[in-house]
């Protein structure tokens, strides 16, 4: 029988490659009987579905980080100095 | 005539903002991030010929910095080679090690996090999870990242960074541990019993 360790696991590498026949029924029936397990499984999925969002959120969230006025005066100097490199 | 990307400066304007988000999140370094957004406004300088004009600007633009990314994490898995030995700290901070008694069961009880639409409308999920996504030590995040942000295969990590894809779900496994627990710990949801 699984512990909630090893079936934590498979649920964690579920999401990277296929389990085998027996991974899959042996973590099936652990599941069957864990509540705990259960909802680890829907919190694994939840993160990667948010981990996917979360990029398309940064990138249009016109509050958060953004360059500085002095970056953004390093960058403008940069690219008036044309094509050359500014290290 | 050159496809229209407007002036340097409108770029400056228009996506700085934008880019410097994009590179923030996976590189998480401030310094490192302007240099690669720099970066990135000089190739397409340079490239700007070469626009078709087919994709927008910003598409354009973040395509180059995506590759400035990756060519970054390759330089750095080089000189330092990722190892999954990087730890949280003590045995005690270690979240595979603290979820679980030692007969494989869990330590402490597992939260439902409910409904899933509901809990990613909530602005407050997303505070907390980039609160903890900043906690994962810098390696493991650093995989996490190219792999659910950046939604790269195992194949491609494993070549970029040099490492197995045992090394990969181990990190994978221990990154997911440690979010899931921060998580757990600090989010405080109307969904959550």
């Amino acid at each position: 029988m699984l512990t909630c360790k090893d079936a934590s696991r498979l649920i964690s590498e579920g999401q990277e490659r296929h389990l085998r026949f027996s991974e899959r029924w042996g973590l099936r029936l652990h599941l069957w009987i864990c509540v705990n397990c259960r909802r680890f499984e829907r919190q694994i999925h939840l993160l990667r579905r948010a981990l996917r969002k979360l990029a398309q959120r940064a990138e249009a969230d016109t509050q958060g980080p953004d360059l500085s006025p002095e970056a953004r005066e390093r960058i403008l100097a940069a690219l008036a100095g044309g094509d050359g490199h500014v290290h | 005539m050159e496809a229209d990307t407007g002036s340097p400066e409108r770029w400056l304007d228009e996506h700085g903002g934008a880019l410097y988000r994009y590179a923030l999140l996976r590189l998480r370094d401030e310094h490192k991030a302007e240099e690669l957004v720099q970066e990135t406004f000089l190739a397409a300088l340079q490239a700007r010929e070469r626009f078709s004009g087919g994709a927008s600007v910003r598409t354009w633009l973040i395509g180059i910095l995506k590759h400035k990314i990756l060519d970054q994490f390759r330089r750095e898995a080089r000189e330092v080679p990722l190892n999954e030995a990087q730890s949280f700290g003590g045995a005690d901070d270690d979240p595979v090690e603290n979820s679980f008694v030692s007969d494989g069961h869990w330590s402490a009880r597992i939260s439902d996090w409910g409904d899933p639409h509901k809990a990613l409308e909530q602005g407050q999920f997303w505070t907390i999870l980039q609160y903890c996504l900043d906690r994962l030590p810098e390696r493991l995040a650093r995989l996490f990242v190219l792999r659910e942000v950046m939604e790269e295969g195992t194949e491609e990590i494993c070549k970029d960074l040099a490492i197995t894809p045992t090394n990969v779900w181990t990190m994978l496994y221990r990154a997911r541990m440690g979010l899931r627990q921060c998580l757990d710990r600090n989010w405080v949801g109307e969904t959550r019993e």
